[in-house]
């Protein structure tokens, strides 16, 4: 048996030098893409992922449209070359899963009503994995349905909090998530704190879980601000100007 | 999921553009659009490089591991080119098993690496008729704007040119640098009722009756070529364009080995 | 409530979907939602007081048709008396040969309007599951034989045509072209080459404009100069700082 890996030095930090309840680097881009209608292009650590949106546009197959309300369908796959061993192009069951639960968390935001037998299609591809990228995709997918200007109650912010070493430890890494003993993701639509996303694996007692989710969610707040400040960014400087107009013809 | 339709009009003004020697982005007939490229973007990948021409924008990595040879050929290494056309890069592309378009854009960049001998397939073997390195090269459209068999080439050659060869990961030995030594640059050129112009834009191949690619190498050799749509060309027509590709790689060859 | 300094160089306050916006002492009005007596944005906009109400001006978002508006659409499929037309929003609109000019037999539709022809058309219905009506059969609408079109964010339309129709007069007046604005974003030109060039250019530049005041002015130097370079063209692949290796200013 390989000798126990130590996630934690005696410093109390983490082996890539972050203290238990700090976030990797995380930058944030909307409006990247030329064809797509909304998109965003997101760095957290190592990971980089690129979201593209379309619609609401109308829903094919036809049998999926609803007569009443736009449904969201969510594409999440990872590029070949993502990650140390090349990931089989194609659907599989991780894939499927994950794009679920990230269909599901959006929609909880997203005013569907007003699109009847639409479809709003997510499609996130995370170009290179580094541990989180559900989070990743998740917290991109939000800013690039914004940028698309679909109507929404609020963005979602995600964040993984798990266990390693016996401690609490936020943003899990590479090695963290892999020799760690518990991880918890957490998906929150930041204006009510409501938790549209979680899952967890591991074993954590009750009351860890507990300050688990509250670090996940005081942090998920955190990436909001850099969701925001990303799609303000892209829009400051283009709608400085828009004022000489009034009704068309 | 909507079928990639334009207008008309605009297919009558792209042609009476070109009559007049001109395109809607005020290129010359043969010139190809700004090129921006990108070295080892994805650290996960052996090698990897991103090829903008105009708005067309290809990301391609490389991954490496030891497999099993082909019976035929118990001492080389084996090339698999992927490509996906994905609705990321345009929404008339699906998700799903891979359409026509992207399996012939795959064939066509693997075969110029393929027949010019860029790589040394003999150096990725590790024991004969046992184990040989297997090189996936994954070709990934971020957004599509015409001429993706030039865009997918430019960044495959990057790719490979800069990728390692992970022995280290296996077991195998020290990495080395993967066995590439050529450049073999492709040039696509479509036609429009009776005008070739280079380096098309979506509208232009959307707007055109027949596509070439040629594959170039180093010694001004033809290595590799492909025909499509359902116009036809003329004997002087190839001709031309051969003579005009020799041309058209020789600048985009020496700005890959530049590195600029 | 939202700052009006989140907003760089602009008295413009740009909100972000689960901003704040206000209380109960204003109505909630387009692009916002209210909840709790509180009204908060429900679209990426521009903030908009007026009589009382607090809107969001979409920063963009996908064109939703209405009764009456002008559009300029483009045929996607032939029935034996109709024609389904993309009008660049998510539904595509059915157009039947009874609300055209043209005395049209059963089964010759085509011969009328084929696949990629650009109409000019008036929004006749739309019903509450979004399907959309279209009619030809007013004066000036009409299939397009010659031009060209090029597409804006639909929320740009009101820039394009200017106060009371200021900027249109002046493209027009430049170019000695021939220009429709539809509502829903498409807009058509028809004149001489060069004239058409600069009229797509300068539609791009009223649609991706940067600078902070003075549109008319900026336009009209564009206009007058030698503008013929490809303006449209210029646009940035990545619009912002989006890098994966290629750095964009």
């Amino acid at each position: 048996m390989a000798e126990k890996i130590k996630l934690i030095n005696d410093d109390g930090l983490r082996t890539d030098g972050r203290k238990p309840d700090e976030l990797r680097p995380i930058r944030i881009e909307a409006g990247v893409l030329a064809n797509a209608d909304g998109s965003a292009y997101l760095e957290w650590g190592a990971n980089k992922v690129l979201v593209a949106v379309y619609g609401p546009r109308e829903a094919q197959p036809k049998y999926l449209q609803d007569p009443m309300k736009a449904i969201v369908q969510v594409n999440y796959n990872m590029a070949a070359f993502s990650s140390e061993e090349r990931v089989r192009p194609g659907p599989n069951r991780r894939a499927t899963e994950i794009s679920k639960i990230t269909a599901e968390a959006l929609e909880n935001v997203i005013i569907t009503n007003n699109f009847p037998r639409a479809s709003i299609d997510v499609f996130i591809e995370v170009l290179e994995a580094d541990a989180g990228t559900r989070c990743a995709g998740l917290t991109a997918a939000a800013v690039a349905v914004a940028d698309a200007g679909i109507p929404m109650t609020d963005l979602v912010a995600a964040c993984a909090v798990g266990k390693a070493d016996g401690q609490l430890l936020l943003d899990l890494g590479k090695k963290e998530d892999n020799f760690g003993e518990a991880d918890m993701p957490i998906g929150i639509a930041p204006r009510t704190g409501d938790i549209v996303l979680l899952q967890m694996d591991g074993d954590m007692t009750q009351e860890e879980m507990r300050k688990a989710l509250r670090m996940g969610m005081d942090a998920s707040r955190k990436i909001h601000e850099l969701q925001t400040d990303a799609l303000r960014r892209r829009y400051a400087v283009n709608f400085a100007d828009m004022d000489d107009g009034e009704a068309v013809q | 999921m909507k079928r990639n339709i334009i207008p008309e009009i605009k297919k009558e003004l792209i042609y009476r553009l070109a009559q007049r020697e001109c395109r809607e982005d005020d290129r010359p007939l043969l010139a190809y659009r700004e090129m921006n490229f990108a070295i080892n973007p994805i650290s996960t990948a052996e090698g990897s490089a991103r090829v903008q021409l105009g708005k067309t924008d290809v990301l391609v990595g490389v991954k490496v591991q030891p497999g099993e040879p082909y019976p035929d050929k118990p001492d080389e290494g084996v090339l698999m080119t992927g490509c996906e056309l994905k609705p990321m890069a345009h929404p008339s592309f699906e998700t799903g098993a891979p359409s026509d378009d992207s399996v012939e854009i795959a064939r066509v960049v693997d075969r110029g690496i393929r027949e010019s001998n860029m790589i040394d397939m003999k150096k990725l073997c590790i024991e004969p008729g046992k184990k040989i390195w297997i090189v996936n090269l994954d070709i990934q459209v971020i957004d599509y704007d015409g001429n993706l068999f030039d865009s997918a080439t430019i960044a495959s050659l990057l790719a490979l040119h800069q990728a390692t060869v992970p022995a280290s990961r296996f077991g195998l030995g020290d990495d080395f640098r993967m066995p590439a030594s050529s450049w073999p640059v492709t040039a696509t050129f479509v036609k429009i009722k009776d005008i070739i112009m280079a380096d098309p834009t979506m509208t232009e191949e959307l707007s055109a009756d027949a596509r070439l690619t040629i594959s170039i190498d180093d010694g001004g050799h033809v290595r590799a070529m492909q025909k499509g749509l359902k116009g036809s060309l003329t004997y002087d027509e190839v001709s031309r364009a051969v003579d005009t590709a020799q041309k058209l790689t020789l600048d985009i060859r020496s700005r890959l080995i530049s590195g600029e | 409530m939202v700052q009006s300094d989140n907003v760089q160089r602009t008295d413009r306050v740009l909100v972000v979907p689960g901003d704040k916006l206000g209380d109960s002492s204003y109505k909630p009005g387009t692009g916002t939602f209210r909840k709790d007596s509180e009204i908060f944005a429900a679209q990426l906009g521009i903030l908009n007081i007026r009589s009382g109400f607090i809107n969001v001006i979409p920063a963009g978002g996908i064109y939703q048709p209405r009764q009456g508006d002008s559009v300029i659409g483009m045929v996607q499929d032939i029935g034996p008396s109709n024609w389904m037309v993309d009008i660049n929003c998510p539904y595509t609109a059915f157009l039947h040969a009874n609300e055209t000019q043209w005395k049209v037999d059963f089964g010759t539709a085509g011969q009328y309007l084929g696949v990629g022809d650009i109409i000019l058309a008036k929004i006749g219905q739309v019903d509450e599951t979004k399907r959309v009506n279209l009619t030809m059969k007013e004066q000036g609408l009409r299939k397009m034989g010659s031009g060209q079109i090029t597409k804006i964010a639909h929320t740009k339309v009101p820039r394009v045509i200017g106060k009371g129709g200021s900027m249109i007069a002046l493209l027009k007046e430049h170019t000695g072209c021939r220009i429709f604005v539809g509502q829903n974003g498409v807009i058509w030109m028809d004149g001489e080459f060069e004239g058409m060039k600069k009229a797509a250019a300068a539609v791009q530049l009223i649609d991706h404009g940067t600078q902070l005041h003075g549109l008319t002015d900026s336009v009209r130097e564009f206009l007058s100069g030698n503008g013929g370079a490809s303006a449209g063209q210029s646009q940035p692949v990545g619009k912002m700082t989006f890098d994966i290796g290629i750095k964009r200013e």
